[in-house]
């Protein structure tokens, strides 16, 4: 993998920004909530990019553990394993919030909501 | 060969991850959604990391694209395009991404068993771990017992998300004539239409049910643990609610008896908690629980996993059975 | 030895027809017939595969396992097809016919 380099945190960049584009940009709420979860994926991919090891295997003891055997980092994976199911959860609380806004308002463009609360 | 791998997938998920943003069909771009958590989850396993990608590859492609067609069948299914400047967030897209750039320039290059990140703590759990905990996995040991407070936030804080989705779905919708669920429920329920799906659907789903209990207590000697567990659990009665009719699938699972668990979950972690404490140790310390540590230790770790899952599941159910159960315009 | 150019030639072929597969779909003129292009991906492409995986592994857990990964693919991925194409055909995507006034007799 020493081939890569930097590719991996290019990448992350790259998808830490386009999430954030999509997040300012785009108006329609529910492609804000999908703009919102490319943009923890990104920092998900920063976090495991950084425990590899070159030459190493997953944190897992097979058998008895050999002297000079390298693992992976665990600690970032801890990290991510929650973070995963948090970010889930979090995601459908942002999609309630959508749908009600919908039944509310009658539309989840951002144009069309504040449109209504400035007449009212 | 792993570094040609790495590269394509790596190049997948950028390709991808534009095409989600770009689409102005809501659901193709859930659809790329589920694509790109799909390769996420392929990443993440050519970069040793197994737990991770199992659970993403379960929640992200999964549950997550459920509750995005769910939640897009009560909103709308297009964008409008906006119109107007685009200047100033470009600019500033790009600014953030040239100064992240820049401070990339320093980092270690990917691999390197040299980096400081390698260096403090992470030697330290990997070689304490046969010593102090004595199972094989490595990451569910640092999960459950190390950094066992961590995962108490992070269980309570899933249980707070899904008692948010209750309280907010929980406003009936006032003014316009909506269809009820029981008028819908006569007409079309679930998928009883199509034979071939609704056999091989009900085949699937035992075997989901399964696979979630094999993961979940088998999370200290492979890659597994509460967390992907839950969400196996979750995807299983998903796919009896999309087969049969959500209706069908919150009387299997009432939204009462969803609270009750999740709450009985948190319960059970801080329980152990408590129990360490009364038996005379720290809190979360599970040498208190038996004579021998390394038993000990075994017996705190499979308790605490046993209510992360259960937490996990219940939530992601009520959260399913609440969006899918609402009454449609 | 001989297992291991069997099980070579046979992760060659399924790669072969993976890519072939991926041809079809980019391709085809129609959604049916890219979701019929699709299908040899899912069938034969990923069932050669397997074996050819099967074939290096000797008797062992990981045989086993492979070999309900590749019964549960071929339970579900052509359900899926199927599914996908019956949506198609209920919100009314209507094939590309070569005849043109065929299209009134379609239901």
């Amino acid at each position: 993998m020493n081939l890569l380099g930097l590719y991996n945190y290019w990448i992350y960049i790259f998808l830490l920004v386009v999430g954030l584009y999509a997040v300012f940009v785009k108006g329609n709420y529910v492609k804000r909530m999908i703009g919102l979860g490319i943009f923890q994926s990104a920092v998900f991919l920063l976090f495991i990019s950084m425990d590899k090891v070159e030459g190493g295997t997953g944190p897992i003891f097979r058998g008895v553990p050999t002297e000079g055997q390298l693992f992976a980092n665990p600690l970032p994976q801890v990290l991510i394993l929650t973070a995963i199911v948090v970010g889930i959860a979090v995601t459908s609380l942002g999609l309630a919030i959508a749908i009600r806004i919908r039944e509310e308002y009658g539309s989840v463009e951002e144009a069309d909501t504040r449109r209504m609360d400035d007449q009212s | 060969m792993m570094t040609f791998f790495g590269f394509f997938t790596l190049t997948m998920v950028a390709v991808v991850a534009v095409a989600t943003v770009v689409s102005s069909n809501l659901f193709v771009a859930s659809m790329w959604f589920g694509i790109f958590s799909l390769l996420m989850a392929s990443n993440f396993f050519i970069l040793d990391a197994a737990d991770v990608a199992l659970t993403e590859a379960a929640v992200g492609a999964g549950v997550s694209t459920v509750l995005f067609m769910g939640a897009l069948s009560l909103t709308a299914d297009k964008e409008s395009i906006r119109q107007g400047r685009r200047l100033l967030p470009i600019v500033v897209v790009a600014v953030v991404g040239l100064v992240l750039l820049i401070a990339t320039l320093e980092q270690p290059r990917l691999g390197d068993p040299l980096a400081p990140v390698h260096q403090h703590v992470a030697p330290w759990y990997i070689e304490k771990t046969p010593e102090y905990i004595n199972i094989p996995n490595i990451v569910t040991a640092i999960l459950a017992s190390f950094r066992g407070y961590d995962t108490m936030g992070e269980v309570l804080v899933i249980f707070t998300a899904g008692i948010g989705v209750l309280s907010v779905l929980s406003f009936k919708p006032k003014k316009r004539a909506s269809i009820s669920s029981e008028e819908l429920g006569q007409a079309i329920r679930g998928l009883q239409h199509h034979a071939v799906l609704r056999v091989v659907g009900k085949l699937l789903i035992p075997v989901l049910l399964l696979f979630g209990l094999l993961v979940q207590f088998h999370g200290k000697y492979s890659p597994g643990g509460g967390f992907s567990a839950g969400a196996l659990f979750a995807a299983a009665i998903m796919l009896y609610g999309i087969l049969e009719g959500a209706d069908r699938s919150a009387k299997a699972m009432p939204q009462k008896v969803m609270i009750n668990l999740a709450a009985l979950g948190c319960t059970i972690y801080t329980g152990v908690g408590v129990a360490c404490m009364l038996l005379g140790h720290h809190f979360l310390d599970y040498n208190a629980l038996w004579t021998d540590p390394q038993i000990a230790q075994y017996y705190g770790i499979l308790m605490v996993e046993f209510g992360v899952g259960l937490t996990v599941t219940a939530v992601l159910i009520m959260i399913f059975n609440a969006i899918a159960n609402r009454a449609t315009y | 030895m001989i297992l291991g150019l069997i099980s070579d030639a046979m992760l060659a072929t399924g790669a072969a027809f993976v890519v072939i597969g991926a041809f079809g779909v980019i391709r085809m003129p129609d959604l049916y017939t890219r979701m019929h292009a699709s299908s040899v991906t899912e069938t034969l492409g990923m069932l050669l595969v397997m074996v050819g995986l099967l074939l290096t592994q000797g008797w062992s857990l990981a045989t086993f396992k492979l070999f309900a990964i590749a019964v549960f693919l071929l339970f579900t991925a052509p359900v899926a097809s199927y599914a996908m194409a019956n949506a198609a055909l209920i919100s009314g995507v209507k094939p590309k016919l070569a005849h043109e006034n065929d299209q009134e007799t379609l239901p």
